[in-house]
């Protein structure tokens, strides 16, 4: 929308902006007409998706992940899955179909804890925060997160200064 | 800027959203051709005019500086780097972002009330907010608001939540009318003990009758003269991100105390047990534990006031100059209910300290400004690490303080690195 022509013109101007008002009329009609059909064609592609994510009740979301995991294209890059960021490998899809329904991938990039600790995440959104039980996936995710994002070597209570951008002081 | 690794932001397209604003737009065409009005319309519609059945499509990140840190955009939590934070009164454009849940988009101000209700209520009143602006007077406050959990990347085990390192806190200035004066036009009851909010901000997972936040404060805190009820921050209508249009701000606390998108306030006969006051959110063990160990839920307290603590931010890390200048270091420093008494730094991991020029507070829980000019003995690095400690006589450690189960409270000195050439 930031392509709108400016209404504040000069009455010189009025001719022609009624010219290019039609034009811009025509056009823009044509334009709706081939992004209605391309919209409608893009609604059915990814309307699993959608009706997921509006869905409040859970067990309809399980029930749907796999339709909509057959049908988006899950690219890896350098390892990792480009739509999330998270590490490719044994689980990806689950944790995918699992997890991100409700929140960002960030919630897990950030952070690292071992099986026992993933497992209390998933039991306290189970308590209190409407996640439904995972059944057999439970295990896989675990297997997943405890794999791939385990918490490091502890390096004492504080670590060296890393990642400093060093730059010449002004004034 | 230690775990570099673990909290870089991951820069990734995303595929969602823009899937999301391409149907927006094309429903935007097939609207204007469904409801026969032709989408030439368009052509004359207001700049940045959005239909009102579709929803905006809201950027939080709009206005917000360079360099800010994404920790999560589901929901949405950004901090600032400590060098964004150079300002006195912080501006809009660097206060961290802070969100358990999602961001309201459909607000309605003309439409907005504040019910003041629960069991030690004489009556619940509702006010619309026209009203609250007219009848009570109004007052501004320069006001420090910390996550509880800022800081919470030092911690080892890994404690879970965002990984927050220096930026998750702020000192704007705050316009809005006094709670107490609101809780006694309705009346409250003797055996009031604490209050709690509910705000419009909505569940992650869909449910709109899930509670997202609804945390509080004891009475002695709620009547204080800084506890606002308010409605503009910086001198404008508070942004949406940051609770339009009417905000609980209890200055020195964890800002999960300052409820945003307020509508309900309950004035309670015991501790408010509303989503996020229970289990250990916001809760640290009342004893010293052991690093990773398990805390049983009726040995946990709730935060109040936030420790002491400081920032530099000026220079920016990083910073390389010749021997033969004087470094100016400044930052603030603030310390919850109390106010700073004094301001050091060492060049020399501790070995030495020096004592800084430190301001007096704005008003009481606005943080302090230090400064100090510095000169290095000889070419190399240093670290300048800087330490505040309150009236109590109480400072920061050096070193990450105890560990607690959701990395609450760390207030080691923060610290950054120079070069002498």
């Amino acid at each position: 929308m930031n392509k709108l022509p400016d209404n504040k013109h000069s009455p010189s101007q009025k001719e022609n902006l009624q010219f290019f008002d039609s034009l811009f009329k025509s056009v823009a009609g044509l334009v709706g007409i081939v992004m209605l059909v391309v919209g409608v064609v893009l609604l059915v592609v990814f309307q699993p998706e959608i009706s997921a994510l509006q869905s409040t009740d859970p067990s309809e979301i399980s029930s749907q992940l796999p339709e909509s995991k057959t049908q988006s294209t899950d690219q890896i890059v350098d390892g990792k899955d480009v739509e999330t960021g998270l590490i490719a490998g044994e689980g990806l899809e689950i944790v995918k179909g699992s997890c991100t329904v409700c929140h960002s991938s960030a919630l897990i990039l950030q952070n690292r804890f071992t099986r026992e600790g993933w497992h209390s995440k998933i039991l306290w959104m189970q308590e209190t925060q409407g996640l439904w039980d995972l059944g057999e996936n439970e295990s896989k995710i675990l297997d997943y997160l405890a794999e791939n994002y385990a918490p490091g070597e502890s390096n004492g209570r504080r670590t060296p200064l890393t990642g400093i951008e060093w730059y010449e002081l002004k004034d | 800027m230690s775990k570099t690794d673990l909290n870089s932001p991951y820069q990734k397209p995303n595929s969602f959203q823009n899937r999301r604003t391409f149907l927006q737009k094309s429903t935007l065409a097939a609207m204007s051709i469904v409801l026969g009005a032709d989408i030439v319309h368009a052509a004359t519609m207001p700049r940045d005019y959005i239909p009102v059945m579709l929803p905006a499509n809201f950027n939080p990140m709009k206005g917000k500086s360079e360099g800010m840190i994404i920790r999560n955009e589901k929901p949405w939590n950004v901090e600032p780097t400590p060098h964004l934070l150079n300002d006195a009164v912080t501006p809009f454009a660097s206060i961290f972002i802070r969100n358990n849940g999602l961001i309201p988009e459909d607000i309605d101000v003309n439409s907005w009330t504040l019910t003041i209700g629960g069991e030690s209520v004489s009556k619940e009143k509702t006010y619309t907010l026209n009203e609250l602006k007219k009848k009570f007077k109004p007052y501004t406050y320069q006001l420090v608001l910390e996550c509880g959990g800022n800081g919470r990347a030092g911690f080892y085990p890994p404690a879970s939540g965002n990984q927050w390192e220096e930026g998750a806190v702020y000192c704007s200035e705050w316009t809005g009318i006094r709670l107490k004066d609101v809780l006694a036009d309705v009346g409250i009851k003797s055996d009031a003990v604490y209050i709690g909010y509910y705000g419009k901000d909505k569940h992650l997972n869909g449910d709109p009758n899930k509670v997202v936040i609804s945390r509080g404060a004891p009475m002695a805190k709620a009547l204080e003269d800084e506890t606002l009820l308010a409605f503009q921050l910086n001198g404008k209508d508070i942004p949406l991100t940051h609770g339009y249009p009417l905000r609980l701000v209890c200055g020195g606390w964890p800002a999960s105390v300052s409820g945003k998108w307020l509508h309900k306030i309950v004035v309670r006969n015991k501790v408010h047990d509303g989503e996020k006051m229970m289990g250990d959110a916001y809760r640290v063990p009342k004893y010293p534990v052991a690093p990773g160990d398990k805390v049983p839920e009726e040995d946990m307290k709730i935060i109040e006031s936030m420790p002491v603590k400081s920032l530099i931010t000026y220079p920016k890390s990083g910073a390389m100059f010749d021997k033969s200048k004087k470094l100016t270091v400044q930052g603030h420093a603030w310390a919850g209910d109390l106010e700073v008494r004094e301001m050091q730094v060492t060049t020399d991991f501790g070995a030495t300290w020096q004592k800084c020029n430190l301001k007096k507070p704005a008003n009481r829980l606005a943080w302090q400004q230090w400064s100090i000019d510095l000169s290095f003995p000889q070419a190399g690095y240093y670290e300048v690490w800087a330490k505040a400690t309150d009236a109590q006589g109480i400072s920061q450690p050096m070193v990450i303080p105890g560990w607690n189960p959701k990395g609450y409270l760390n207030n080691a000195c923060h610290r950054i690195a120079v070069k002498v050439s």
